[in-house]
């Protein structure tokens, strides 16, 4: 088959590979009819996530039709035929973790947790096309996949929403849902989101959804404030204003009452200085991420305020502002994604309309474009904001 | 030298201590086993895999046990690489899983073997047992050993990193999985 693969820094590559086989009984191998291009694959190809492998298959966006299922798989979950989304994060569903609603967590899906200990203390779950520090699992950017733990994490589209309705239920949806629900809106709140991206731009639709009287998107990329701006949200330019002036003089003083950070470790700053900083910094590898969102999003965060964050992290972080996060009470909560949790609610929200992500679809495209979709995506140009991929 | 690990499985005590106390049930999920056989009440012999192609065998027998808490055992005879461990089982705090805690001491000789045996174990020797716990965990909470393309050979591995890359396993290699399931 084909399929997107990792061909060192800054390369990807379609390439021939082998068609994915059944290795787990609980496994269901599925014909891929869309993918996606996420923000956290450019982490991978920019290389400041480790233990990425020539050849990897990339992509944790996925859908399609089960062609195969392993014989552990409960035929009431799931059969040949029928249409699933696929949740980039994979869970067993047994563990601990899984029967806490913690998906991403899972503690048995990653069969290198070892390394992923070695990294972040405790081992995280398989996701798939994302490193071998989670698993090593290949991705969803070809024409099939193997899906581990089928009976558990795909779920199944019954109804006749297109697949560009219901795609972003793998991950950016549930991502950007996910960071508005830990912000745990109450009426009146001003919620502020730095990162006007797909996973931006749909935190800003769930934070208003929640109840946040007004959702404020900060970015700098003039196409990507218009789309905030079309779909009613206050915008920031932070190459225009000063940011922190900005959010006070938005909130009479008071600071945005939650915040989000949708960039995560690969910031870039307004501020020439800081950045450059970081950025020397993170080449030299003594800092690996560039944390200007979150250092940003706490000092701005009003006190006794809520800063989450859904922007991803890789390793260390410099200059942590501990004591604006200390002495000001800001609660800071955070995750990779729990999607299983949130697919069939977020299902319903597309279905009865309250939620339309598709509206942040700019460029599909056929499988083969796809190392012209990681680079229009990656440097912002056409004013690409999503990339759906046709395999 | 005497490793120690621990894990927690979502399991009742009876199920985690009846799949230990099966003992041809621990190359499953122990890497260097190959063979555990019963041979009488308290007595097994043990296959393991040693350095260069090499298998050491062993008598074993077990020397304490009360159901459903511990299990203790040690090599008898002549054993190249003198060992014994002992397993525990407590209720975690949750109430519904079961920590598990391992002490396995080796006896490690002097002479090239013994050398062997320490290369063998590496300079992380505690990695492998907690590797072994964690496909135990797997098995018995999901029902096997999980594989990735880019680690699919279960208690096989051959490095951890770099690995195969995380794309479809070859037939040639699909077959070779399908053999040592088979074996």
């Amino acid at each position: 088959m084909r399929a997107n693969t990792w061909a060192g820094r800054n390369r990807v590559e379609v390439r021939d590979v082998p068609d994915p086989t059944i290795l787990n009984s609980r496994d269901a191998i599925v014909r891929v009819t869309s993918t996606a291009i996420c923000g956290s694959d450019l982490h991978l190809v920019d290389g400041y996530v480790p233990t990425m492998q020539d050849g990897d298959v990339m992509g944790h966006e996925f859908m399609g039709e089960v062609v195969e299922v392993g014989s552990g798989v409960d035929p009431s979950r799931l059969r040949v035929g029928d249409r699933v989304v696929v949740p980039f994060p994979i869970a067993c569903g047994a563990c601990a973790a899984c029967t806490a609603e913690l998906y991403s967590c899972c503690e048995n899906s990653n069969p290198n947790a070892g390394i992923a200990e070695k990294m972040f203390g405790h081992p995280v779950a398989g996701i798939f096309g994302y490193s071998h520090l989670t698993g090593g699992f290949a991705g969803g950017q070809a024409q099939y996949a193997r899906v581990p733990f089928a009976d558990v994490g795909p779920l199944k589209i019954e109804s006749e929403l297109s697949d560009e309705q219901v795609l972003f239920l793998s991950d950016i949806l549930p991502t950007g849902y996910m960071g508005a629900e830990m912000c745990d809106i109450q009426p009146g709140d001003v919620v502020a989101v730095w990162g006007a991206g797909p996973v931006g731009q749909l935190a800003m639709d769930s934070a208003r959804l929640l109840g946040a009287a007004e959702v404020i998107a900060i970015d700098r990329e003039p196409y990507r404030l218009r789309m905030a701006e079309e779909a009613g949200h206050t915008v920031v330019d932070f190459e225009e204003v000063d940011v922190r002036s900005r959010l006070l003089e938005l909130t009479g003083g008071r600071g945005p009452d939650k915040c989000i950070d949708a960039v995560g470790l690969e910031a870039t700053h307004g501020s020439t200085p800081i950045g450059a900083y970081d950025r020397i910094k993170q080449a030299v590898r003594s800092e690996t991420d560039r944390p200007h969102a979150l250092r940003q999003a706490i000092l701005s965060c009003r006190s006794g305020g809520v800063v989450s964050v859904i922007g991803v992290y890789g390793g260390l972080i410099d200059k942590f502002p501990a004591g604006a996060w200390m002495n000001r009470s800001i609660t800071l909560r955070t995750g990779q994604c729990h999607v299983q949790r949130y697919m069939e609610p977020l299902l319903r929200l597309i279905e009865q309309g309250e939620l339309d992500p598709t509206r942040v679809i700019t460029h599909t495209l056929p499988l083969e474009q796809a190392p012209y979709g990681f680079e229009i995506f990656k440097n912002k140009r056409e004013d690409c904001e999503k990339v759906v991929l046709k395999p | 030298m005497e490793l120690t690990a621990t894990t927690t499985i979502r399991r009742p005590a009876r199920d985690v201590y009846a799949f230990w106390r099966r003992l041809e049930n621990l190359p499953t999920f122990m890497c260097h086993l190959d063979e555990v056989r019963v041979t009488g009440e308290r007595t097994s012999h043990w296959t393991a895999s040693a350095p260069f192609d090499r298998t050491v065998e062993w008598d074993a027998e077990i020397t304490d046990e009360v159901p459903e808490e511990f299990v203790g055992w040690r090599s008898t005879g002549d054993a190249d690489v003198p060992n014994a461990g002992r397993v525990r089982f407590a209720p975690a705090p949750d109430g519904v899983s079961m920590e598990v805690h391992v002490v396995l001491v080796y006896d490690i000789p002097g002479g090239p073997l013994g050398k062997a045996v320490a290369r063998y174990f590496g300079e992380e020797p505690h990695q492998q047992l907690d590797d072994d716990l964690r496909r135990l965990k797997q098995v018995l909470e999901t029902g096997e050993v999980v594989r990735s393309d880019g680690a699919p050979w279960g208690k096989r591995a051959r490095k951890e990193f770099p690995q195969r890359p995380a794309q479809p396993l070859s037939a040639e290699e699909v077959e070779e999985l399908a053999k040592e399931a088979r074996a």
